[in-house]
Order: structure tokens, then C-alpha cells, then sequence
């Protein structure tokens, strides 16, 4: 078994008298990927701010690249190739599309402590910026503010924001989120399109696009990882379908 | 061209060009009430313009920015009180104490955020008020004559009002665009990001704490710039220089002219400061043929006016004057 | 000895004053949201209408009820005029909307009464002492005072946590939503909470009134103390604020009472005189400041905020 890109072990966090996560055990490998369902306050977004430091565990340990990163802030994991997006929309919404993705390339070169000259018309970062729209679909939509896009674009634009940070690792937090039918066919092409070149760690409600896309799928519930396998052995595991497919299972 | 030609840019073209010209319509009609009004206006708009780079660019709402004039100012009468009357000395002290004070002032608020920021950046105020107030050896409460301007090599001399003016000018030029410069660069787009969406920028990979914390460094260094400026106009420093509401004043230039654009500070200090000289003389024309003498009373209570008119500013025309001229090229 | 525990009954008075107003801010705060300058300006305008109704009625207490009752009614107007177009506007907006109306308060209370400043007698019932220890007579009005102050603060406490309104005060601080829902007049319910502040201010301005001379501007530097109070006691509580009010009166007057002492040591007596003050004006923002480092949500943070 070749070593794991991302190594969760025993990660736990509590707030109050809850435990949000409970002993996470996760591996992901170089290449594949896994997927992370459960039923909503299963853990997925503690599990996600963990990942990303905004969330301090309790107890555990994060591994990246076999390097410990369990105490490195937010910005240092983004420098080490962790990217991640956000569930709820989070731009510059007063940015153009482009200023949106050139700040993200903008932040994987070098410092930024340069106050002369003018930024945008920097072709080192306006034209990876170009390709990494154009790749996710939003050619032509450079000059457009955030604040006026639909919000199908939106969720273009985050996986836009997380490419150009030129990650090893992706961290996507529910990307299908609220999107129309042809938005999600349309995304589900994208992310199939990312997985053969990166590795990526999805947590998703929306079962249709996990099972057409992951490799392997944890469930979670209430904090803990009650199971992980390929989609075959989790649809017919019986824990599963009693803790999270429950209902279907009996109708 | 006609891309230039816009209402904003032209306001902003005529102002300029008065400022420009204030010493030489003073020097003909021998008005120096004028040439007075318009030093402290181009200082002041400085000090605007360095609370423009933070709160509107940067989101950094810091009510406690008047402490910068205070320092700078400071720095100038005490060691003219001292006996060291060198600018080339005076000046570097002062503008290193304010970067200095900035520094600690801003790695401790900006670890915090919302009305705490806004609270303790006013709290850091207070602290160097009475600090300033305490000074026994420097004037206390009453404040510090200061003898002489800060003496510079021949052909500089400050003490010649012509030329302290266009002094003053020129460096407030300068530190809006050096502003304009900034905001536009690598670094710019950081604060503006950070300031637009905080969490997004650590998490596409910017350390924003160091960014704000030398952003907080530039703004207060330059009002502390600002701050020299005001002592050698006035030759005199007290704590009233830093008194909270005077940090209120420049929130409120930065506003009324419009947060986040190049010459909102410049247009929101003039509007204000000629308001506050305009305004009692039109309650006493308005209430003159209402009221008949008492108007003369009456027109001393303007502040009953201006206050109102910051409110209605916010309500209303929350883009400030610069958001107003630029709406008016859309319709 | 005796001194000590004087200045320490000072202190506990004048801290108590602070809570009063730190509370009306807190609960606007915690409550609407809303970041209220014109605090100071109620707590001036409690001070001023006291002044003008005990000279009217010729009786303190009457003067002051009635001054109290009229502080609540300039509070409310306040809210529906001025303030309620704020909520739901960033911080900043507030700032610069209550500034404007600090100064026109001012000047408003300049052109009523005028720029020399008012005084208020005590009647001679108040105006005398109360040995409460040998050799040490403390002056009855002062500790009047400290049991309205701590009585207006236990009724604070069962109004919030025990009555209907204060179920609704907390149900708006905690779920702005939810209480929509379940039908409570929100509208209503601040405009009452406001009121309710500006009473506190205006009670402590014109139990302030007596001891001070009533003139422009007297809000000022204690709302900033006010607001010393919350953010050292964690935004939004009131418990918080009750705490840190005490410790902050605390320390101001025993450092105004003792710096010169202390200092006399290692300064002139002139020098020390002068500097004192404002080292114990100064105390109490670096005491902040430490807060912030080590607590930046304050003392006693509101939970789950």
C-alpha cells in the first residue's frame, strides 16, 4: 500500500458537551477520490475547518505529504498544496471574476509585499487567472463583478479559486450545493475532469454525484467514521444502511 | 479622452487647481484668513487620506487615528522645546515615532475585530491623550508653544507661509498617490481582499495579519507626517489635537468625501472644513429676514445642522461625494 | 486604613454609576446590534432635565422621577427617529450616525441652557453623613446612590431573566429570526430596549448630577469609559458588564486617590500631582489593552456568541 497523501488519525473536537468529531481515523491516497457522506451535524463541516486550521482539535493528528500539520495556520496549509473550497459562496464579491482568481495565483507567488507597481496589469498573474476561468467554464465572463454572477458561476468560480492556487490536494465542501440539474451534469464533467490530476477529498450530500465520482467513501456519523470502502461495499454495508440509508432501505 | 471628462474627475481638476492657486489669490487680495483655512485643510486632508488607505481600503475602522497627529505634532514641540530645532532631526523622530506607536497599536487591535478594533484603537487614543495631558514639562492640559518651525537648509523656510502651503501640497500629493499607488500594487489587492473577505484570503494561502499590520504601519506613519505638518501651522501642540473627537472629524472626511476612492479624503476634508467656516453664515442669511438679529445668535449653534447632516450622509449617500459624482455619469 | 475603605466605597459608586450606562449599551448592543455614541448624550440630557426639574418642582426626588421619566421618552423618540433606520447597517454607519448625533445633542443643550454649567442642591436630608465606622462619615447621598444603583441593578437582573420582556430581550439577543417568528413585535420590543438604556443613562447622569457640575460634553469621556466596561466584560452580557464596571471604578478612583502618593516617592510633589491623574486615566486602557491579549472576547464573554 503506497503511503497516504492525507492522514487523519484520532482527530477529535468538542464543543460544549458535544463531540463533533470523535476519533477520526481517514486516509486518503495519492490520486484517488474519496468522498465523505453522512446525515447532517455527522461532523463533516468540523471535519472540513480541521483540515483547514480554522478548527483547533482536541486531540489527534493531521498529516499532509508526511509532514505534521496539525497545528499550521490557514494560510501555510493552502502554501503546502491543501486548497480548499467553501459550501457557502465565499468571494471577493466587490472583485471582478478575474481579480477573484488572480488574488489566488496572486498568493502562490512569492511575498505581496510590493506596493508600486500596478497588479493587474501583471500578465504572470492575469494569465493563469484566464486559463483557470476558462477551464472551469467561465470564458468570457472575466470582467464581470462577483456581485453580479448567478450562482451557478459562483460555484464555478470557487473551484476556479481553488485550482489556481495550484494544489496538490483538493478539499471541496459540498460543491453541487444548491445547483439546477444542468449546473450539477455540467459539475459533475469538471470534477471528473480534476480527479484524473488531482487528488481530492469531497464531502457531499448529493449521492448521485458521489457514487458517479468517488473512488472510496467514508460515512460518518455523529463524529465518527462508521465505515470507509469502494461505493459497492458501502451500498451494501449493513451499518450504513441502517445509520444513514435507513429510510430508503425500509421503504 | 472623453473618458477623463466626467464630473468626478472634473470637480476633482477645479479643486486642484484652486488649492493650487490659494496662496496667489491670498497674496492679491491680502486675505491670509484664507491662506490659514486652506493650510490646515491640505494637512488635514492628509491625515484623511492616511485613514482612507485603512478603513476604506483596508476595512480597518480605526476610531483613534487623530492619535497620530498627536504624536507627530508632539514629537515636533518637544524637541523644539528641547532646543532641537533641526527638521532634519525633528522630522525623521517624529514620523519613526508614529510608525513606531502604529506598530503596537496595530499587532494588538488586529487581533481582534468589529466594534472591539473600533474600541480599542479608541482606547489607544485615550491612552496617548492622557498621556499627553500628564505632560507637566510640555504645557499639560494647556498645551506647548512652539517658537519656531522646524529649521531646514537654506532655501527651505518653513516660517515663509507661501511656501510652507506649497510644502504642504505638494506632500499631500504625494501621499495620495502613493496611495493610489499602493492600493493598485500586489500589496493593495491583499488589503482589499482581506478586508473584502478575510477568511478566503487565508484560505487561498495570504498570512493577511502581516499585510493589515504594515498596512496600519503606512497609514499611521503618514498621519503622522500629517501630524509635523499641524505643528509647524500652528505652531502650537496639545492634547485637543488627539482628542477622540478629532478622530471622529476624520472618519467623517473619508465618508463624506467617499471610502476607498483617491480624492474622496481630499473632497470630504474641504466639503467639512468649509462647511464648519460656511455653514454659520448661511443659518445667519436664512434666519436673518425669519428672526431678524437674533440670526447672529443663532448661526453659533450650526452644530445643531452638522451633526444631523452626518446621519443623513450615512443614511443616504453612503458612496459620499465621490459616489454621488460618479452616479451622476449614468444617468 | 479608613481612607483606603473610603476611596474603595468611592470607587464601588462610581462603578456602579458605569454599569448603568455600560448595561443600556451592552443590551443595545447585544440586542440590536447597534453601536450607540449618543449614549453619552442621554446620560447628559438625564443630567440637564434633573437640573431643570428640581428647580422647577423645588423637590429633589420629584425632580428627579420626572427627569427620569422624560430621559426614557427622549430615548424612545431618539430610537424612532434616528435610530432605527441604522439597524442592519455595519458598524461604521453607526459610529458616524451617533457621532453626528453627539454634537448636535451638545448643541442642543447649549442652546436650551446654556454654555455655563448647572448645579443641583441636594435637599438637606441627603446632604449630610453617615458614620459608618468610627471616624469614618461617609456622605449619605453617595450612599444612596450605591443602594439605587445596586437595586436598578438586581431589577436589571430579574427584569432579563425572569419576566416575559426580558424572555423576549433575551430571545431577540440570541435569535433576531425566531422571535420574529413567534410573532413578537420586534419593532416594539426595541424601541422599548433603547428606552430602557437611556433610562439607565439618564439615571446615572442625574444621580451623577449633585456630585458634578451638569455641562456639555460630560457623557463623553464617560461613555468611553462605558465602553471600556464591555469590552473588558465581553460584549453583550450583562453580568460581564456589572463585573467589569466595579473593577474599572475601582481602579480609577483608588489610582486617582494613591498615584500621587506613590509617585511623590520617586517625583516632585507638583509634578506628581499632575501626572497622577492622568497615569490613573491611563490605567485603565492599558488594562483593556492586557484584556484584549489574553481574553480578545473580554472577561465574561456571552456564550455561544
Amino acid at each position: 500500500m503506497t503511503e497516504a497523501l492525507l492522514q487523519i488519525e484520532g482527530l477529535t473536537k468538542r464543543f460544549g458537551g458535544v463531540t463533533a468529531s470523535d476519533g477520526v481515523d481517514l486516509a486518503v491516497q495519492p490520486g484517488e477520490l474519496h468522498a465523505v457522506i453522512g446525515p447532517n451535524g455527522a461532523g463533516k463541516t468540523t471535519l472540513i475547518g480541521q483540515l483547514t486550521g480554522e478548527i483547533a482539535p482536541d486531540a489527534g493528528r493531521v498529516g499532509f505529504a508526511g509532514e505534521d500539520i496539525t497545528t499550521l495556520a490557514v494560510h501555510a496549509r493552502s502554501q503546502r498544496g491543501l486548497a480548499r473550497s467553501f459550501q457557502i459562496t465565499s468571494l471577493f464579491s466587490d472583485f471582478t471574476a478575474l481579480d477573484n482568481v488572480a488574488l489566488a495565483v496572486q498568493a502562490h507567488s512569492g511575498h505581496s509585499f510590493h506596493f508600486w507597481h500596478d497588479a493587474r496589469s501583471e500578465a504572470a498573474l492575469r494569465q493563469p487567472a484566464r486559463e483557470t476561468l476558462a477551464r472551469v467554464g467561465l470564458a468570457g465572463r472575466e470582467q464581470i463583478l462577483v456581485s453580479s454572477m448567478s450562482h451557478g458561476e459562483h460555484r464555478q468560480l470557487e473551484i476556479a479559486m481553488v485550482l489556481a492556487t495550484r494544489p496538490r490536494m483538493l478539499l471541496l465542501d459540498e460543491p453541487m450545493a444548491g445547483l439546477g440539474p444542468e449546473e450539477s451534469v455540467r459539475m459533475i464533467a469538471l470534477l471528473r475532469a480534476l480527479k484524473s490530476e488531482l487528488t481530492i477529498l469531497l464531502v457531499e450530500h448529493d449521492m448521485d454525484a458521489v457514487f458517479a465520482l468517488a473512488d472510496r467513501i467514508s460515512v460518518m456519523v455523529y463524529g465518527r467514521v462508521i465505515a470507509s470502502g469502494a461505493p459497492a461495499e458501502i451500498r451494501a454495508n449493513a451499518e450504513v444502511r441502517k445509520a444513514y440509508l435507513g429510510e430508503q432501505d425500509g421503504q | 479622452m472623453s473618458a477623463w471628462f466626467t464630473p468626478r474627475n472634473v470637480v476633482v481638476a477645479v479643486l486642484l487647481a484652486f488649492l493650487a492657486l490659494v496662496p496667489v489669490y491670498s497674496a492679491l487680495t491680502g486675505n491670509a484668513f484664507l491662506m490659514t483655512l486652506f493650510t490646515r485643510i491640505v494637512i488635514l486632508a492628509m491625515a484623511a487620506t492616511s485613514l482612507n488607505l485603512i478603513l476604506g481600503y483596508g476595512g480597518m475602522v480605526s476610531f483613534g487615528h487623530a492619535v497620530y497627529l498627536g504624536i507627530g505634532g508632539y514629537a515636533i514641540g518637544i524637541l523644539a522645546h528641547e532646543g532641537i530645532g533641526s527638521g532634519f532631526v525633528q522630522w525623521p523622530i517624529a514620523i519613526g515615532a508614529s510608525a513606531l506607536f502604529a506598530l503596537g497599536v496595530g499587532a494588538l487591535s488586529l487581533r481582534t475585530r468589529g466594534l472591539y478594533f473600533i474600541m480599542i484603537t479608541l482606547a489607544f487614543a485615550q491612552l496617548v491623550y492622557y498621556f499627553g495631558v500628564g505632560l507637566d514639562r510640555y504645557g499639560a492640559d494647556d498645551g506647548l508653544q512652539l517658537y519656531r518651525r522646524s529649521q531646514f537648509a537654506d532655501p527651505i523656510n518653513l516660517s515663509n507661509r507661501t511656501q510652507f502651503y506649497y510644502g504642504c501640497f505638494v506632500l499631500l500629493v504625494a501621499s495620495i498617490y502613493l496611495t493610489w499607488r499602493i492600493v493598485n500594487s500586489r500589496f493593495g489587492l491583499v488589503i482589499q481582499g482581506a478586508r473584502s473577505n478575510d477568511r478566503r484570503m487565508q484560505a487561498i494561502g495570504f498570512p493577511t495579519y502581516r499585510y493589515r499590520l504594515i498596512c496600519f504601519v503606512i497609514a499611521g506613519t503618514m498621519c503622522g507626517l500629517a501630524g509635523v505638518l499641524l505643528a509647524n501651522h500652528t505652531e502650537f501642540v496639545s492634547p485637543a489635537m488627539m482628542h477622540w473627537t478629532r478622530s471622529g472629524d476624520l472618519i467623517v472626511m473619508v465618508v463624506l468625501g467617499g471610502m476607498a476612492s483617491t480624492f474622496g479624503p481630499l473632497i470630504g476634508a474641504v466639503t467639512l472644513l468649509v462647511l464648519e467656516e460656511v455653514l454659520p453664515v448661511l443659518i445667519k442669511l436664512v434666519a436673518t429676514p425669519i428672526v431678524g438679529s437674533a440670526a447672529t445668535r443663532a448661526a453659533e449653534y450650526w452644530q445643531i445642522v452638522m451633526g444631523p447632516l452626518f446621519l443623513l450622509v450615512v443614511l443616504f449617500a453612503r458612496g459620499g461625494i465621490n459616489g454621488l459624482l460618479v452616479s451622476l455619469r449614468r444617468d | 486604613m479608613l481612607l483606603v475603605l473610603e476611596q474603595c466605597l468611592n470607587g464601588l459608586q462610581f462603578g456602579l454609576l458605569l454599569f448603568l450606562l455600560a448595561a443600556g449599551l451592552t443590551l443595545i448592543f447585544g440586542i440590536m446590534d447597534m453601536v450607540n455614541l449618543a449614549h453619552g448624550s442621554l446620560y447628559m440630557i438625564g443630567a440637564y432635565l434633573a437640573a431643570t426639574f428640581v428647580a422647577w418642582t423645588g423637590d429633589f426626588l420629584i425632580g428627579a422621577v420626572i427627569a427620569l421619566g422624560a430621559t426614557l421618552l427622549v430615548g424612545m423618540l431618539l430610537e424612532v427617529v434616528a435610530i432605527r433606520p441604522l439597524y442592519g447597517r455595519d458598524h461604521l454607519d453607526h459610529v458616524l450616525g451617533t457621532f453626528g448625533l453627539v454634537l448636535f445633542f451638545n448643541e442642543l443643550a447649549r442652546l436650551v441652557w446654556g454654555p455655563a454649567g448647572l448645579r443641583v442642591p441636594l435637599p438637606d436630608w441627603l446632604n449630610t453623613a453617615v458614620p459608618l465606622l468610627p471616624g469614618l462619615a461617609y456622605p449619605t447621598y453617595r450612599i444612596a446612590i450605591i443602594v439605587t444603583a445596586l437595586a436598578v441593578a438586581l431589577l436589571l437582573y430579574i427584569l432579563v431573566m425572569r419576566t416575559r420582556l426580558g424572555m423576549l430581550i433575551r430571545a431577540g439577543a440570541s435569535n433576531r429570526e425566531m422571535a420574529g417568528a413567534l410573532g413578537v413585535n420586534i419593532k416594539l420590543l426595541y424601541t422599548v430596549v433603547f428606552g430602557l438604556g437611556a433610562a439607565l443613562a439618564g439615571l446615572a447622569g442625574l444621580m451623577q448630577a449633585p456630585i458634578l457640575t451638569v455641562q456639555i460634553g460630560m457623557g463623553e469621556n464617560v461613555l468611553i469609559l462605558a465602553f471600556v466596561v464591555i469590552i473588558i466584560g465581553g460584549i453583550g452580557s450583562i453580568r460581564g458588564a456589572f463585573l467589569a464596571a466595579i473593577m474599572v471604578g475601582l481602579i480609577d478612583t483608588i489610582g486617582r486617590a494613591f498615584l500621587p502618593d506613590l509617585l511623590k516617592l520617586v517625583m516632585t510633589s507638583r509634578g506628581a500631582a499632575t501626572v497622577a491623574p492622568a497615569l490613573s486615566s491611563m490605567m485603565i486602557y492599558l488594562v483593556m489593552a492586557v484584556v484584549l491579549v489574553v481574553r480578545p472576547q473580554g472577561l465574561f464573554p456571552v456564550a455561544g456568541k
